[in-house]
Order: structure tokens, then sequence, then C-alpha cells
């Protein structure tokens, strides 16, 4: 007997040279009792939500509150932590991206990804850096297509015309704030309808903290953004909706409440959720 | 009462203190000096001894009997060059291999396996290692002295190393551009590739260099291996000459010019370590700017 698998599917985005010529929505985020473990310790719990496409969203909550876990349970970057595990279900559109036959390093593929603190390869140029996602999966490009791809993504990252004499240069010769930025242009050079952004200007100054911001709000025209932060002014100027978290007294981090940003600011309908927006703990 | 003594320690505490200072100091300096001094005192005397050998002839002439004027090293010195170079070839990249093995690719049981063989190999006398390929290589499938034996000696003795040094410059690469790699949507294998080893390459090669200076003066597996020539010879099935076995045949003789020449050729296999560690380290490719 045959076993045929057939697996849910979306359309695979095929790495377009042109950004514009995408037509279809990006796909949302949806997750279905999401929970995560680090060896024994149960990170996340029971986690649904949806997460509409082309908008801003945010995970708030306290340290130690499992958002970030949460966060990168939807690249399935989770799991590179040893002794990680990931339980429930993550789909991105209709595809559930744990499902069994899936390929992790595809989905990495599709979702990008700013991390913390700014982390551009160091023995890289400005140019190679921006280049690395599109070298390292393998696409094949003409010098022209790849001079074109790095300014364009510079451009969209909002850091070309800071960056355009020195692409030369090492990655790590940049500010703090420029590196965060290139990181950005780095992420959305394979094109991806999703990125992800893991408390991206935490280690950043207050002017670089800005332009972050700015440039997350304009890029929110053409992907879905997901952003981690701890800070809630942070939250509310950039995000549509915000999802805060809490970890219980057994330590696993669950949904609290979910809801656009205006209202979960202004008459959030949980007590934690007013006691920590307004600065009672966390 | 124990506060205030706490916040101004007396007279006597405090002339305590600077008492065991001052040894403390005393003592570490003096450890310096003599590690220092130690390693000054071998190169001034290899110097010293060395360099009165040394002309021309010495580093291109063949060695002569006993008792004709001139003679040199100059098959030994390139047997030295080819044999490590082989041995290079041969250990360098199974050394890197094992490292990614154990920190990229099985950090878990299996990598602290290969770790724990890899000390292993590395605590074995190098004589031992001379047996080994004596037996395996000279009596069994070469049957024969030869400078491929002779290399494969000094590559066991080489691969622990590299393997070693390199797992610590890899650990040595932050986790996050690992991370940033793999989140680009990147394979495993072209992590490691475009991302880990470029990033420690100055170390990797370190490492190299640290392996092939050690092999390089590595006296005991060639006597059974590659077993030494008095002739030029590039054939890597025959026996070859090599400066530690030259070094050896005329420092065990009883003659005054002979021993005059071991110097020299001492002086010449430091050197040419030192040579080979500078221009490796200078091929290592710099980071941009």
């Amino acid at each position: 007997m045959t076993m045929t698998v057939t697996r849910p599917t979306i359309p695979t985005q095929q790495p377009t040279v042109s950004s514009e010529a995408r037509s279809a929505p990006p796909p949302a985020i949806r997750t279905e009792r999401l929970n995560a473990w680090y060896g024994t310790t149960h990170a996340v719990g029971d986690v649904t939500l949806e997460i509409p496409g082309r908008s801003v969203t945010a995970i708030i909550g306290p340290s130690g509150c499992g958002k970030s876990t949460l966060l990168r349970c939807f690249n399935r970057m989770h799991e590179i932590t040893p002794g990680a595990r990931v339980g429930g279900q993550v789909f991105l559109g209709s595809e559930d991206i744990y499902w069994q036959g899936t390929d992790a390093v595809e989905v990495r593929g599709r979702v990008g990804m700013v991390f913390q603190r700014p982390n551009p390869f160091p023995m890289m140029s400005v140019y190679e850096n921006v280049a690395a996602g599109p070298r390292l999966r393998g696409w094949k490009r003409t010098r022209g297509e790849m001079d074109e791809m790095v300014e364009r993504n510079l451009r969209r990252a909002a850091l070309w015309d800071e960056v355009k004499d020195k692409l030369r240069r090492s990655g790590a010769a940049l500010s703090g704030g420029q590196q965060q930025r290139l990181c950005i242009a780095r992420a959305l050079a394979t094109d991806p309808a999703i990125l992800l952004m893991d408390e991206p200007a935490s280690a950043l100054d207050p002017i670089a903290t800005y332009k972050i911001e700015e440039l997350v709000r304009e890029l929110a025209d053409e992907l879905t953004i997901v952003i981690v932060t701890h800070n809630m002014q942070q939250a509310s100027r950039v995000s549509a909706r915000t999802a805060f978290m809490l970890a219980g007294e057994d330590g696993v981090g669950r949904l609290i409440e979910y809801g656009n940003t205006d209202e979960l600011f202004t008459t959030p309908r949980d007590e934690r959720t007013e006691a920590y927006i307004t600065g009672r703990f966390g | 009462m124990s506060a205030a003594a706490i916040a101004s320690p007396s007279w006597r505490i405090r002339r305590r203190r600077r008492v065991i200072d001052t040894v403390m100091a005393v003592l570490l300096t003096a450890a310096t000096a003599i590690a220092v001094g130690l390693l000054l005192l071998i190169l001034g005397y290899l110097i010293v001894n060395g360099l009165p050998a040394l002309n021309l002839a010495f580093f291109t002439e063949r060695p002569k009997p006993f008792g004709v004027e001139g003679g040199g090293v100059g098959p030994a010195i390139v047997g030295t060059l080819i044999v490590s170079a082989v041995a290079g070839v041969i250990a360098i990249p199974i050394g890197i291999a094992a490292a990614i093995f154990v920190t990229e690719l099985r950090p878990g049981r299996w990598g602290a396996i290969v770790r724990f063989s890899a000390e292993l190999i590395a605590g074995l006398p190098s004589i031992a290692v001379g047996v080994f390929v004596w037996s395996f290589l000279v009596r069994g499938l070469l049957g024969k002295y030869s400078a491929i034996a002779g290399a494969a000696a000094l590559a066991i003795i080489m691969i622990p190393i590299v393997a070693r040094t390199t797992e610590e410059v890899l650990r040595l690469v932050p986790g996050s551009l690992r991370e940033a790699a793999l989140a680009l949507g990147a394979p495993r294998w072209r992590v490691v590739m475009r991302v880990v080893l470029p990033t420690a390459r100055a170390g990797v090669a370190t490492a190299a260099v640290l392996a092939l200076a050690r092999a390089a003066g590595e006296t005991a597996p060639l006597l059974l291996t590659a077993l030494g020539n008095l002739f030029f010879s590039t054939d890597l099935l025959r026996p070859i000459a090599a400066l530690p076995l030259q070094i050896y045949q005329y420092a065990a003789s009883p003659y005054d010019d002979w021993h005059a020449k071991a110097w020299g050729a001492s002086l010449i296999l430091v050197a040419v370590i030192a040579v080979v560690s500078f221009a490796l380290r200078a091929f290592a490719p710099r980071v941009p700017r």
C-alpha cells in the first residue's frame, strides 16, 4: 500500500526581482493552541491568535512572559535551541508550518527576522550583508541584478543615503542604529511576506529608535510585521493590534489579552493588562 | 564593630596586605622572567651556536661524509617542506571537519565522543604514532619507508591539534550570527561555510600554523616512516630527508664539525617554522574595514 501524503499548500512565493510585482495579499499568521518548551520548562502555553496581514502587531509583556519565544515559533527558529519543542499549530496563510512534511529552512526563507542586538555579519561589507540572504540560499543573480537588489533594499530600510558611499566598508563599522537598519535591509532582501522583530530598538538610542519605528510603519504597507517590545509607548506608536502576554504562577507564558492597540491601551478588558499598562508591575 | 573594621582596616591588616601583595608580585614576576628568560636563552644559544655553521652551501648542498669539506642540509629542508605540506593537506581539512562536527553538527554526545577521541590521539606519544604507521604503512600497505608514510604519521599528530584549536575558535563565533544566517533561510551547511568559518578564519589559520609547527619539529615518528635520505628526493614513495632527522644524525655523531652543523640545522628548522607561520597569517584574508 502506498502512502500518499498531501499537504495543504499555498502558492509558494517565488523570489521576485521587484517586490512591487507581488499582488496577492501577504499571508497572515494564525496559531492554534501553540505551546513551546525549553527542555522541561514550559515557556508558552496554549496561545491561539490571528494576526492580520499588512499591518503591525505588537506583542508586549514583562520579561520572561514568553513573548520572544512565541515570536520565534512563527518562523521555526525556536527549535534551533537544543531541547526546544513546539506543540500545536502555526498557520502562515493556510499552511501549517509545523506539519511534519514542512521544511523549516524553507519556512524561515519566507519569514524575515530582526533581532534584539544588531547582528550584521562582521566579516562582510555593507553590500555583502544585504546580499547575504540571496547568496546563503543559493539564488543565482547577475552582478547587475544583485546591485539593484542591494540598493532597493537599502532604500526600503531607509539606509541607502547614509551608506551609498561606504558599501565596501564592514557592516560592523556602522553606528548601532545603522547596523540595525542594515539587518532590516538584509531581512528584506529575501522578499519575505512577514517580518518578525524581536525588541529591535531596545539596544538603540532614542533617535535611532525613532527611525526604526518610522520604518516599521512604512513597511507595514507591504508586509505583515510582528514586533516584540517591552516598551509600551513603542507598541502604541507603531502597532495596529497588540497582544499582551504574562507568565502565570506556574511560569508558563500565556496570552492575556489581544485586540486593537488603541482599545487595549485605553480600555483594557483584563485587570492584569490594566495593571501592566498603568505601570503597576513589569 | 566589624563594620568599622571593614570600613577602615587596622594598620596591622593593611601592612599584612601590603606584604602579601609585594610577595605575590615578586613571585609572579619571577615566574614570568623564568619563562621568557628560558625562551630567550634557547633562542640565543641557537643563534650563537648555529649562526657560524650557516653559509649558502649549507642551505643548498647535500650532506657529505665526515672529513669532506662543506656539505649541508638542502635535502632536509626540501624534505621537511614536502612532508609537512602533505601532512597539512591531509590533516587540516580533517581537523577542521571534526571541529565543525563537534561544534555545529552534533554538540551533544557524539561531539563529546569525537572530542574525547581527539584528546586521546593528542595524548599518544609520537613514537607510538610512528610505530603504528610503520606497521600499517611501512611494513603493510606500502612495504617500504617513504615520504608519504612520514606525512601520514605527522598528519595523525596534527589532526587533534587542528581539531581542538579550531573548535575553540568556532565556539567564539557569536551564536547571534548563526541565528541571523538561519533566519535568512540558509541551510545549516551554508551557515557553516559562508558565515561561521569565514568569521573564524584568522583563528582557523592559527590552528593550522600551530599544528604545522608542531609537526615540522617531530623526529620520532619520522625515524620509523620517512627514514631520512642523504640525497635530494621529491618522490613521495621513497625515503625522504627531514630537518629533525638530519639534526638527530649530526648531533648523535662524535664529530665537532657535525655538532656545529646540528646547531645550524636547528636554527634553520626554527626559522622555517617562523617563516611558514608568518606567511600563513599574512595569507589569512582580512576583514573589510
